[in-house]
């Protein structure tokens, strides 16, 4: 049998889904054994050109990570797309655009202003920003446009799978790539994930009943180490969050925040969020319920976290 | 901009709200005609996502109409309902949405004249705050990508 051909690609990230495939530890053997990768730019010294001279679908599949922020990661999506037979939207920000989604609270011209200007280790008096071209004595520079709104990789090209996670927790990982390995391919769209049902079946903290009478952040108080962390008022996302991940933040005294995005059939992961959490505020009188909500200073950012470009709204409207 | 109507979507409880607007229907009271009315078993029922979705293809402002406080017929839906409008109004703010867009009354299965006051009231806000501006983040049609 011909090796598999592989590529992968990181578009707007951190590098931390780079990280994420490579802590399937000596699983990677494995992977070499049956995989021959032909593209990849944090580890392998291949060109954008060696990309372009490749026959359309011969590359086996694509783990594509990273977020849609600008002209170049569109391009190699497209470019992509086009070379590969199976296109992998691998971690959150391909997904439904995880932390660099949430510069859609704000547009193209704020974001600079805050990233060239406004940051303490910056000092830029001539107010300079990055254009798309620019003349030197050697000729004229051109780099990629940068978008107004981030997108996800389903919203930018056709995605075959989608692997949740900031980053892909190794069990999922591993799960992709068996599918592939082994050619048992789940439907075209699946989330490929250990469960398709919130965290909280995964969690191992005891639950009784959900009523808040104050939120807290995680500073704010030391949680007890048994007991279902919503119930003790965190904001922990696991009931709207699809499990697979092992409940590992919650085990940790964390609460959960969301990466692995919404369960099967929920379109938007932040509604779905208000709509529980708010519903557990043990309270029917409007002044106490406005006190308790006070205690959640940044909604949008906390319910949104890895999903405001995934969202209904796709992002903020900024005047 | 003159010419604006705005376009209202009226989330109404079948138990309360709907059977008002009935009320003022069979009054022959008058009121805005912007209102499109969906009912609902339960304002309760009004998960904020359709608040999202009906803002996100067109609507200007939408109207959750539940039973007054006590008199839930499912006992305590509307209060469910009670907290969430409060925390959605303050995500939309962040969204760049006017919170009175949104907007959350208790009318009764007795209050046709109740629901006739609100609807105006209501459209009148809407009009003076004008349509919803999404410039470019307009391609709010959301892809099916989780069936």
């Amino acid at each position: 049998m011909a090796k598999l051909k592989v590529a992968l690609y990181w578009a707007a990230s951190c590098g931390g889904c780079e990280i994420a495939t490579l802590a399937i530890h000596e699983k990677i053997l494995k992977l070499a054994e049956v995989a021959d990768i032909v593209f990849w730019p944090v580890g392998l010294d291949f060109k954008y050109a060696d990309v372009e001279n490749m026959a359309d679908k011969s590359v086996d599949a694509c783990l594509f990570n990273g977020a849609i922020r600008n002209e170049e990661n569109e391009h190699m999506a497209k470019l992509l797309r086009a070379k590969s037979k199976i296109m992998i939207a691998y971690g959150s920000c391909a997904v439904e655009g995880c932390i660099p989604g949430l510069s859609n609270f704000y547009n193209r011209q704020l974001t600079f202003d805050r990233v060239y200007i406004e940051t303490p280790s910056t000092e830029n008096p001539k107010r300079i920003f990055p254009q798309t071209r620019f003349k030197v004595p050697e000729g004229e520079l051109e780099i990629p446009e940068f978008y107004d709104t981030v997108k996800t990789l389903a919203q930018t090209v056709d995605v075959d799978y989608f692997v949740p996670g900031c980053p892909p927790e190794e069990r999922t990982t591993w799960l992709a790539l068996e599918a592939l390995i082994s050619g048992k391919l789940p439907p075209k769209g699946t989330v490929i994930s250990h469960s398709a049902r919130a965290l909280c079946y995964e969690c191992p903290r005891v639950r009784e009943e959900k009523k808040v009478k104050k939120f807290y952040r995680p500073y704010e108080k030391i949680p007890e180490p048994e007991k279902c962390l919503l119930e003790q008022g965190f904001l922990c996302y696991g009931i709207a969050t699809r499990g697979g991940c092992g409940a590992l933040c919650p085990q940790a005294n964390m609460p959960c925040t969301g990466c692995y995005g919404p369960v099967e059939g929920v379109i938007d992961q932040g509604a779905h969020f208000l709509s529980a959490l708010a519903s557990i505020i043990d309270s029917n009188d409007p002044e106490e319920i406005q006190k308790i909500i006070d205690d959640i200073p940044d909604p949008a950012g906390t319910f949104y976290r890895y999903s405001l470009p995934d969202s209904l709204f796709r992002r903020a409207i900024v005047k | 901009m003159d010419n604006f109507e705005p376009r209202i979507v009226a989330f109404c409880c079948n138990w309360c709200s709907y059977a008002g607007a009935d009320l003022a229907g069979t009054s022959r009271m008058q009121y805005a005609p912007n209102i499109r009315v969906i009912r609902v078993m339960c304002s309760g029922r009004v998960n904020p996502l359709f608040v999202l979705k009906a803002l996100s293809i067109g609507a200007d402002g939408v109207l959750v109409l539940g039973c007054h406080p006590g008199d839930c017929h499912y006992i305590e839906g509307n209060y469910k309902t009670m907290r969430r409008i409060p925390l959605l109004k303050k995500m939309l703010k962040q969204l760049g949405i006017e919170e009175e867009r949104v907007r959350l009354e208790w009318v009764s299965a007795s209050e046709g004249a109740r629901f006739a006051e609100v609807t105006n009231d209501f459209t009148q806000t809407i009009r003076k705050l004008g349509p919803i501006s999404w410039n470019h983040s307009k391609e709010n049609a959301k892809e099916a990508k989780h069936g």
